[in-house]
């Protein structure tokens, strides 16, 4: 299990940085649990084997809208980039479709034709794609965004994005990549979090639970310039 | 004193009607482009006619890059190859495309309504879900929840399909499935080919009584 610790960069008072310790130790827990979750649930699945054939259709399938390289496309709602994301993560989203612990009108029915191995073959098989990103963002808001991800907003208890998602915005395990995301995409997100994340209540916690007060905590337009940031790193 | 009310209150209609790009010369040259060409065989308001597909209300992205693709004969459809190639080669400057473009797109649309009724369910669940075991994508993703397209800034050009013209859309279905403008925006080409006869028939039926 990865242990989590803030980077000797971050500036920050004494202060904060104890609320911020009781955050970590809160979500390392999390991530323990999701984490021992995940084990049983392999246990459980069944071993269908799967062609080469299949898993080339099933990536043409996600690249129809998620584009050839995963890096993710503006339609008629913005569809995620997925080049590059953590396997970890990838896998826990898309069994949060099935459980509907994550609601998403697209991705339910998508979710249900994949196999756990044909899961796990796709995360692998996005992980390693690293396309330039999308781009699009409005650029006056980069300074701000690149602000909010390596310090926070202290004033309204906001860690530093960087504290989880790494210096770079790469993700690691559980936390997701999030250099190179559509600017909305991550605007939606971050907006509509208790609207389609973390659904499946007290008898299904996820890690949505994590960013749920960071979510909140945010302002719209601190919303929108750290989507920007991220949507511009490569 | 009642000459003056009613002066006023036709004025006030008159007014009320006039769309906003109306003191645009650029855009009344263009509605007059469009009378003078396209409604030959679009139609008189430019709702369709025969085998032609209704533009009134299309995206206006979508259409200027048409224009395009027929002029750099990339779309190569047979009606295509007919009509449009020479159309938009001999009679539009880039700027008349996309002014064209910008008034079909104000246009309000009628709905063809020319599908087959009891395909429509079958369509509609095809649109909404698309066929995951089939690994075919929802259609909805891209196009929208009412087949409205997606015109915003920085979106694909991504055309309206709701009321579109059975016959048009099955068409267009079917050739692509036959290899023809095999130079469209991914994923049309490599999806529509995957389809059969009677989903493609399905989609369309539902696809024509969209509003």
């Amino acid at each position: 299990m990865m242990r989590l610790s803030l980077p000797p960069k971050t500036r920050t008072s004494r202060a904060h940085r104890g609320e911020w310790r009781v955050v970590l130790v809160a979500v390392s827990a999390a991530v323990l649990a999701v984490g021992l979750s995940a084990v049983g649930r392999a246990e459980d699945s069944g071993n269908s084997a799967f062609s080469v054939q299949d898993l080339h259709a099933k990536i043409q399938y996600c690249t129809y809208c998620h584009q050839p390289m995963g890096q993710g496309y503006l339609g008629a709602t913005p569809i995620p980039r997925l080049a590059g994301q953590q396997p970890e993560y990838f896998k826990n989203q898309l069994e949060a479709f099935i459980d509907r612990r994550r609601v998403n009108f697209y991705m339910f029915k998508v979710a249900h034709s994949l196999s756990p191995e044909m899961l796990t073959a796709l995360a692998n098989h996005f992980k390693d794609l690293n396309p330039p990103p999308l781009g699009g963002a409005p650029e006056q808001l980069v300074g701000a965004g690149k602000r909010i991800f390596e310090q926070g907003v202290p004033d309204a208890k906001i860690p530093p994005c960087s504290t989880c998602h790494g210096p770079e915005a790469k993700g690691k395990g559980q936390f997701p990549r999030l250099a190179g995301q559509l600017y909305p995409y991550i605007v939606k997100a971050l907006t509509n979090w208790d609207q389609e994340r973390g659904q499946g209540g007290t008898a299904k916690p996820d890690t949505s639970a994590i960013m749920r007060p960071i979510a909140h905590g945010l302002t719209e337009s601190q919303i929108k310039a750290v989507a920007g940031y991220l949507s511009t790193l490569g | 004193m009642k000459l003056l009310e009613a002066t006023l209150a036709i004025l006030a209609i008159v007014s009320c009607s006039i769309p906003s790009w109306a003191g645009d010369p650029r855009i009344s040259y263009a509605a007059k482009f469009a009378d003078r060409n396209c409604s030959w065989c679009h139609g008189p308001s430019l709702q369709g006619f025969s085998t032609a597909p209704r533009l009134a209300g299309q995206t206006s992205q979508y259409i200027e890059n048409q224009l395009y693709r027929f002029r750099d004969h990339r779309r190569d459809n047979p009606l295509s190859k007919l009509y449009m190639w020479g159309a938009a080669a001999n009679h539009l400057s880039l700027g008349t495309a996309r002014n064209l473009a910008v008034y079909l797109s104000t246009l309000s649309a009628q709905p063809a309504d020319d599908g087959h009724r009891w395909l429509a369910a079958r369509g509609r669940a095809i649109y909404r879900d698309g066929i995951p075991e089939a690994n075919i994508p929802s259609c909805v993703a891209c196009h929208g929840p009412i087949a409205e397209g997606a015109a915003a800034e920085g979106a694909g050009q991504i055309p309206r399909l709701g009321g579109l013209s059975y016959y048009y859309l099955k068409r267009r279905l079917e050739q692509w499935g036959d290899g023809y403008d095999a130079t469209a925006a991914r994923p049309m080409p490599g999806i529509a080919g995957k389809l059969s006869v009677n989903e493609v028939e399905a989609l369309a039926s539902y696809l024509s009584f969209v509003r």
